[in-house]
């Protein structure tokens, strides 16, 4: 415990158990520098800990149990690798000299999470906390975030020593933040400052390196405009004059059609993932490309850089922004108007501005965006939910959106928003999930009611796991196999948890149960039933070109 | 593409577990590795795997920075044969009253450069070092005339041909970093 409180570690969320139950017998001495929160299930301690990590900045930290709660736990974990969250999940473990012997809720928890951590390591002595707490923090947070496990052996937690606290700042097998290379820098700039048609794509390596107005200086020197990708959201205010939008198969049209047109491609802390570029042989192929990353496995991963710069965005846009030329690219950034104006016309305007029908999507997110006057942090669940939210919330401030992007975990909203939540008390935090999603760790809502976390919980409830049905619809001949779903009555279970709340059946009540969940800064559930059979447009089929763009018309 | 056999030498810390850190970056991109050796290396506590694969460049060089990426790797690079100097060793058990019906056995022994570990009246260990090809046609000739009882092959050791030292370099400049810490 003084290990975890040396690394000014203030939250915890866990669950405890037989074999972690000497740490839970310290924490309760504790209480006042550690707050505890007793999540419902172990996945949701570890996406609480990602809502947590997110939106603060700090990792976030899992006390749970061995055998079962370890592998609940996995989900998360893996979830954190994927979208470079910083985790540390402890896990209790059986005592050393059981360890082999399939001892009760014993199970190989280094083994089995290797292949999704950064670092995992099991803790067999006493004398080994101190260096590996300080070790797990130093490696989950510095560099590309990511999770580390502690598997942590009873008897160590038994055993008394002597102990002596030293933060870990160097291994010298891990070399996290790569030493900027002039040379590449060089390249860089050397390549933008020829463009013709600049395009920069925004990922979440600019919010974890805290290069938010490194960005915005990069950006406006060069006139380029950007845009983000699903974790990359939030870096650029939404109302920024260079903000052109969000990237990939629900993104928007025109930074998608522009990634074909552009003559320089500046990749910033993103990784060229699949649901961004569809098929890579006919991805930016005119375009010379730029690729600043931490991580030198990703360069080249899936594109061949023309100048990969390695290093910490912090450090290297300020590096590349100094030695470019001032310049203007009015003409190529009045083109993406055109798409603008047709993605407008055919998608946006009957998905947010409907006026008969039933309620939208769209409708809904765009409400309760423009409700927090754009201030809100936005968590979702996944799906056509998680789509919506990131095409129509907004933001105004960075660290305002959190989602599982790379694993695509359905039942992350919940979870993540009462993590989100207890790392930004003061801002309003809104999870919108599906049906689907949300009854996948409904029984978070009792976590909830425990804590009193003030979440704004939107179900978009369509009866239907809706990105599936949609699939179904376009690409399985509509034979809509087992996505129909007879759903409970939310509003009686939140009621059962004494959790405020509201269905919406029609579109004259929405504003008022939006204003009547916004009033205050307690917990609220707000069913919105939407249309059954809503699809999210545009949409650029799996695996095809990141031009032929769908738009449902 | 072709494949080409790629030879990964890979430096880390001596720490329970690393192996399966390796071999899950092969199993995620289904990659067989050919052969593998692992001893610990010049320098103490560090290890020295040698691993031998068939595969194409791109992935050779992605395969390369994933395992270069995780916390416990010091260092990791691959060759081709040409840069490398490289031995495998092989053991061949054979029946000795086969043997000895071939009547003399000098020009095996010459023409293959054996060496004889072990002799008694029931058996005869050969040990052969060569490259594959070189082990691999003693073990064909002995199965052609007397039979092999057992027949083992080790993972292949390689040194680079390269006039740059990657480890020793790498190790130096950390001992200034650590200096200036």
């Amino acid at each position: 415990m003084h290990s975890i409180v040396n690394e000014g570690v203030d939250t915890i969320f866990g669950y405890p158990g037989g074999a972690i139950m000497p740490v839970f017998d310290a924490l309760f001495d504790f209480d006042k520098q550690i707050n505890h929160i007793l999540t419902r299930h172990e996945q949701g301690a570890t996406h609480a800990a990602q809502g947590y990590a997110r939106v603060s900045g700090k990792v976030g930290v899992c006390l749970v149990t061995s055998g079962p709660a370890a592998t609940n736990a996995i989900t998360g974990i893996g979830d954190a690798l994927m979208d470079s969250t910083p985790l540390v999940v402890i896990t209790g473990q059986v005592g050393a000299a059981l360890l082999g012997t399939d001892a009760f809720q014993e199970i190989d928890v280094v083994g089995i999470t290797q292949p999704i951590t950064k670092w995992a390591y099991q803790i067999r002595r006493a004398e080994d906390i101190a260096w590996a707490v300080a070790r797990a923090f130093y490696i989950a947070r510095s560099g590309r975030p990511g999770p580390v496990v502690l598997d942590f052996a009873k008897n160590a937690q038994l055993e008394e020593v002597e102990f002596e606290y030293k933060p870990c700042t160097y291994i010298r097998s891990y070399n996290p933040v790569p030493e900027v290379n002039p040379d590449q820098i060089a390249l860089a700039a050397q390549l933008i400052n020829q463009a013709k048609r600049p395009f920069a794509l925004v990922g979440q390596g600019v919010i974890l390196s805290n290069a938010e107005k490194e960005l915005k200086a990069f950006l406006e020197k060069a006139d380029i405009p950007a845009a983000w990708t699903l974790l990359g959201a939030s870096a650029m205010p939404s109302d920024f004059r260079l903000n052109k939008g969000f990237l990939g198969m629900h993104g928007n049209v025109a930074p998608n059609m522009k990634t074909n047109e552009c003559d320089v491609l500046i990749a910033i802390g993103m990784r060229f993932d699949d649901r961004v570029t569809g098929d890579l042989k006919t991805y930016a192929k005119q375009a010379r490309i730029v690729h600043l990353d931490i991580d030198p496995s990703e360069i080249g991963k899936n594109i061949k850089p023309d100048a990969p710069v390695l290093g910490s965005a912090v450090e290297t846009l300020p590096a590349i922004t100094e030695l470019l030329h001032k310049a203007t690219h009015t003409e190529w950034i009045d083109s993406f108007k055109e798409y603008e104006k047709i993605e407008f016309e055919k998608v946006i305007q009957r998905e947010v501005h409907p006026t008969t029908g039933e309620i939208t999507m769209g409708e809904v997110i765009h409400k309760v965006s423009e409700a927090t006057q754009n201030k809100a942090i936005l968590v979702t669940d996944v799906g056509q939910n998680q789509m919506m939210a990131a095409r129509y919330f907004k933001y105004s401030e960075t660290r305002s959106m959190v989602t599982s992007g790379g694993l695509g975990t359905m039942g992350f909203g919940l979870p993540a928003a009462i993590g989100a939540k207890m790392g930004a008390p003061h801002r309003t935090v809104c999870t919108f999930c599906g049906d689907g999603g949300f009854q996948m760790t409904i029984q978070e809502l009792g976590t909830i009611m425990q804590e009193q976390i003030g979440v704004k919980m939107i179900i978009l409830n369509n009866h239907f796991l809706g990105m599936v049905r949609q699939w179904q619809e376009m690409f399985f001949e509509e034979r809509y196999s087992f996505t129909e779903m007879q759903n409970p009555d939310f509003i009686a279970i939140a009621k059962a948890y004494r959790i405020d709340g509201s269905e919406v059946h029609t579109r004259q009540e929405l504003d008022g149960a939006i204003a009547d969940m916004l009033k205050d800064d307690k917990p609220y559930l707000l069913v919105v039933n939407v249309e059954k059979k809503g699809m999210v447009f545009p949409m650029i089929p799996s695996g095809t070109c990141v031009t032929n763009i769908l738009l449902g018309d | 593409m072709e494949n080409t056999l790629y030879t990964i030498t890979v430096f880390s810390e001596n720490t329970v577990g690393l192996l399966n850190q390796i071999t899950i970056i092969f199993t995620r991109r289904a990659l067989n590795i050919e052969t593998l050796s692992v001893s610990p290396s010049a320098i103490k506590g560090i290890h020295k795997f040698t691993i031998t694969l068939y595969t194409t460049h791109d992935m050779v060089v992605k395969v390369v920075q994933q395992i270069d990426k995780r916390v416990d790797i010091l260092k990791s690079y691959y060759n081709t044969d040409e840069g490398l100097v490289f031995q495998e060793i092989a053991l061949y058990k054979v029946a000795t009253d086969k043997l000895l019906g071939l009547g003399s056995i000098e020009s095996l022994i010459r023409n293959h450069h054996i060496h004889i570990l072990e002799m008694n009246e029931n058996f005869v260990v050969f040990e052969k070092t060569g490259h594959y090809d070189e082990t691999q046609q003693l073990f064909k000739e002995l199965s052609d005339s007397v039979g092999v009882l057992q027949f083992i092959r080790s993972g292949r050791v390689a040194i680079t041909k390269s006039k740059v030292e990657r480890l020793s370099d790498m190790l130096e400049s950390m001992r200034k970093f650590e200096k200036n810490e």
